[in-house]
This record gives C-alpha cells, structure tokens and sequence, in this order.
C-alpha cells in the first residue's frame, strides 16, 4: 500500500524532467504543479512564463485559472498575447513547453477539438488555444496527463497538436523537424518517442505498475522499450512540498 | 473645445452595436467586458459574429441567449473548470440555433488582429504545421517565404465593426489606461472600426497626461467611454476586484442545463436595468469577497522639460 498516490507520482516524475536554468511555459493544473515543484528543489532558476503574457510570477495561491490576478502581482513582467507568441515562443526563448492532452495517439498527436467528424461532431472539446504553437515552438515538450482508455487511441479523431515530428518527415517542407512531443509523463509511467518513426514507446514503468496494466488501457500495440526503467518512489521531502505548499486544497492530487 | 465621449452603456451598445455586426470583446481571462455584454443580450442584439481569443463565461451567456449567428475563436472552455455548455448545445445541437464556428489557434487569432490594426493582407507565423485545422479553416493558408522559400502558415486580418474594451481608467476623450494582463485588446482596438471603452472610473485628463506610457488605446480610435464600475465582474480588474473563481465554478452548473441558464439570465440579466443593478444585487458580502487589499507601485519621474 503506497503512502502516495498515482498524480503525485505523475507531478514529482514531471518535475524530475526539468532542468534548473531552463525557461518553462506553463498552463495550469498539473504543469503548474510540476514546475513549482521543480522549481523548490533541483531547478531553483528555473524561468517560469505563463501563456497569458507574465514572466517570473510569484502567484500567493494556486491559481485556477491561466490568468489569475495573483500572477501578476510581484511578477517580473507582463507582456501582450502577440508578443508571448511573437517574440517569446516563436523567438525560440523557450526550453520547455508543458501541455496537457485530452486525447493523445500512437504517433504522439493530440485531440482537443472534436470527438467524431469536425462538421457535425459527437462532442465539441476546447479547441487547439496555444498548444499547437508551443509544440511546435518550444526546444521540448512533456505532455502530462492520466493514462486512460478513452484518452489513448490508435488514432486521434483530430489532430489540434503534431505528435513527434519524426527525422523521416517531409524535411524540405517543415522546418520544424524533430519538434512536437518529447515525452509523455502519466500517472503509470512515462512514454517516449522512436526517433525514427515518430511511434510512442513505453520507456519507464511506476514501482508496483505492470506492463499489462498500461498495454490494457493503450487503444493499439503498445511498443515497449528494450531499456524499460522503473522511476524511483516520491521522496518524502517532494510529497511534503506538493501537500503543504503547493496545493494544500487538494485540487489536483 | 475638445468633445467628451461618455455616454452610459446603454447609448453605447444602441449606437454601436447594430444586428448581423462583428463584434470583438478581448480580454485574456481579465477586464473581460461583461456589462457590455449582458447590455447586448437586454437589447436582445441579433446575428453578431463574435470574435474572442476564449469565448469564456461572456460568449457562453450571448450564444445561449440567441445573439449569436457566428464565432470567431481559439479556445472555448471553462478555464479551469470544464465546457461552456451553452456554446457546447449551439455547434452540437442547435440550441437556440445553429452558430457557424471559425476556429484558429491563440497564435493565429492574435496574428490575425496584428495584421487588422497594421493594415496587412495577412501575417504570417510557425503554427500549423501537421495540424488538422487548415483543412477544416481554409483561411489558414500556406505560403512560402519570398527571399528564403521556406513554408510558414498565414492568416489573413480581422477587422471586426466593433471592439468593446474593459479598463482601469480613461479621461473623457477615451485615452485608456490599463494594467495587469494586456491581452490582445490594444490590436484588437486599433483593428476594428469603432471602439467602445468601458471604464471603472473616468478621470481628469491630467491624470491620464501624468503617466503617458501607461495609455495603451489612445483616445484617437475611440467613440464611446462609459463609465461603468465592475464591469468585468465575474473576470477582474487588476487592483480593483478579484476573478470571482465561486462563480466561474457554478457556472458549470448553471450553463449545464437549459432552464437553469434561463432562470440565470431572467434573474441577472434581464432582471436588471444596468451593471449599477446588478452590482446593487451582487450585495456589499460579494464585493467585499472580492476586493484586494492595495499594492502600490512606487511612482516614475518624467521630468518636466521647458
């Protein structure tokens, strides 16, 4: 019986993929988590820039949404929506861009905007927002999100965001090869990406997680990597950090 | 003798905002301009194209009500909390009736007002790529680079009739100042047609003239300053009232379901006169909630230059 639980495991691993010094853009919820995490304990110059146009936020509560007040007050500083994409994202300032996935497939693409056809669709999700952009744009990019049946099919109904954009790719046409997703930290383990053809690889198991659980909840034939790891247990000292810091509310853990 | 612009929100909306009009009302989760909106469904505005970066709780309220015929967007969710219902029973149901949608990325929204307010065929950018969108949005077009050749994506402009915008302050004339989160309201003004200021207190003229930096829309582009405290209500206005989160949550409840949106908009909308109403309703415990206690920047010296 673990004394911690599946979304602190997915937030203290999340966290453990970034590196002090790299420039963070940051969405809400579980990414926020992660780097504020991060941020308190191997990666204290971490730079954390958050989509709705502040830089260096010191927020006094966690916020619910992406522009909350309490980001702005003490932050270093704010900047218009066009320059966040302009000159931040597109600029290639940013080292790391954490995104979530309502739907993710076999090649990494991922589904925020249609369930069913886009001209008559069964359910209208949000939409792309700014996430097709800092796939593309940033240098990396984790993608944090529970590991469900309904959110891992074979085939994305709609891609909003690129999966990895493989060597193999159209070179002469994109420059923006070997960008898109770089991993994709969940709740049982974390997945990576074949170089070559752009496939999601099971690269790292969660202690007392089995292969059969995760191929079970996998809409296609989940390849496994031949150097599969198993991630080490939170420390007591992250939990601590998460619980009592971070979100003493509990509304993500 | 300069004219003043001040009208009360309800001249404003009348002058402005005319059926079947494009209408853009910005604000990135904050000074989103609800009493304009809620103006808009009372005078029961029809067949609006409505354009926002994120529809948000203001969209929800106008599709639902039937103001809408089309929307322009980037992202329609509760932030935070889960689906606009309202707009969610429009584009997969119908309810009132079908609204046309046209959707691009935050990026490509943003460069599409860029390319309004600078008078440009379009503006190009390094979205989209392998995304499905351009084949749904045929505004999103590929184009090559004239000098290198290399493939970016372009949008073309957006130049609604009118832009409505949510402030701190602004002297009569319309020159506005606003700090906090910018969002994409200055383009957003500068590319649209007519501009509707809506303010938490107009001030004098000097006040505006003793921080020039501060202005982000010059009072050049603007037709109408109303003067309108807590405007933005349930979003914020940096300084003077919190994100009212109780009421983003409930929303999820109340927009759920046909009758209970109904039931919202006769008791808050149609219920009421003005924003003066509805903030009278809202009670002295709701304001109180929602006021922050004060934090000063420290001031700048401009120099005086004879």
């Amino acid at each position: 019986m673990k004394d911690y639980s599946p979304s602190e495991m997915m937030i203290v691993r999340a966290a453990r993929e970034l590196e002090d010094g790299q420039v963070v853009f940051v969405g809400i919820g579980l990414p926020n988590l992660a780097a504020n995490l991060a941020k308190r304990l191997h990666a204290p110059h971490i730079e954390m820039i958050y989509e709705a146009g502040v830089f260096g936020a010191r927020p006094l509560r966690l916020p619910l949404s992406i522009g909350d007040p309490t980001l702005v007050t003490g932050a270093n500083a704010v900047c218009s929506i066009p320059e966040i994409f302009m000159f931040y994202l597109q600029g290639g300032l940013i080292d790391v861009g954490l995104l979530g996935a309502a739907q993710i497939d076999r090649y990494g693409n991922i589904n925020t905007t249609v369930i069913g056809s886009y001209q008559s669709p069964k359910v209208r999700l949000p939409g792309i927002g700014g996430a097709s952009a800092i796939s593309l744009l940033a240098k990396k990019v984790l993608v944090i999100t529970n590991l469900t049946k309904r959110g891992f099919p074979e085939r994305v109904d709609f891609i909003s965001t690129p999966g990895f954009l493989s060597r193999k790719g159209e070179r002469d046409k994109l420059p923006v090869e070997e960008r898109g997703s770089s991993a994709i930290v969940t709740d049982l383990g974390v997945f990576g990406f074949d170089r070559d053809s752009g496939e999601v690889v099971l690269n790292s198991l969660y202690p007392g997680v089995k292969v059969e659980e995760i191929r079970e909840k996998v809409g296609w034939e989940l390849r496994i990597s031949d150097q599969l790891t198993t991630s080490p247990e939170p420390e007591k000292e992250e939990l601590r950090i998460i619980r009592e810091e971070l979100d003493p509310h509990r509304l993500y853990i | 003798m300069k004219e003043s612009k001040v009208l009360s929100m309800r001249e404003a909306i009348e002058r402005y905002v005319e059926d079947g009009c494009t209408v853009i009302c910005e604000g990135f989760t904050h000074l989103i301009p609800f009493a304009a909106g809620h103006e808009i469904i009372r005078q029961k505005k029809k067949d609006l194209t409505l354009c926002r970066m994120t529809p948000d709780l203001i969209f929800d309220l106008m599709v639902g009500a039937g103001c809408a015929k089309k929307l322009v967007f980037s992202w329609a969710g509760n932030p935070g909390v889960g689906s606009l219902y309202a707009l969610r029973r429009a584009v997969e149901k119908g309810i009132p009736h079908r609204v046309e949608i046209e959707e691009y990325s935050h990026f490509g929204m943003a460069m599409r007002l860029l390319a309004g307010a600078a008078n440009l065929p379009f503006m190009p950018l390094r979205d989209y790529y392998k995304c499905d969108l351009p084949k749904v949005n045929p505004n999103i077009k590929e184009v090559r680079s004239p000098y290198s050749g290399e493939t970016l994506y372009a949008v073309p402009p957006l130049n609604p009739d009118v832009a409505i915008i949510h402030a701190q302050r602004s002297d009569p004339y319309g020159n506005t100042q606003m700090w906090g989160l910018i969002g994409v309201q200055k383009e957003s003004a500068f590319a649209s047609h007519r501009v509707i200021v809506a303010v938490e207190e107009i001030v004098p003229e000097e006040v505006i003239r003793g921080d020039p930096n501060r202005t982000i829309i010059p009072g050049l582009i603007v037709d109408a300053v109303v003067e309108v405290p807590f405007g933005a209500h349930p979003s914020y206005t940096q300084g003077y009232y919190d994100r009212d989160n109780q009421f983003y949550l409930q929303w999820n409840d109340i927009s759920k379901d046909v009758a209970s949106f109904q039931m919202y908009l006769e008791k808050w909308v149609f219920g009421v006169k003005d924003r003066q109403e509805y903030v009278s309703k809202l009670g002295e415990q709701t304001i109180k909630r929602l006021t922050p206690p004060a934090s000063w920047s420290k001031p700048v010296n401009y120099g005086i230059y004879r």
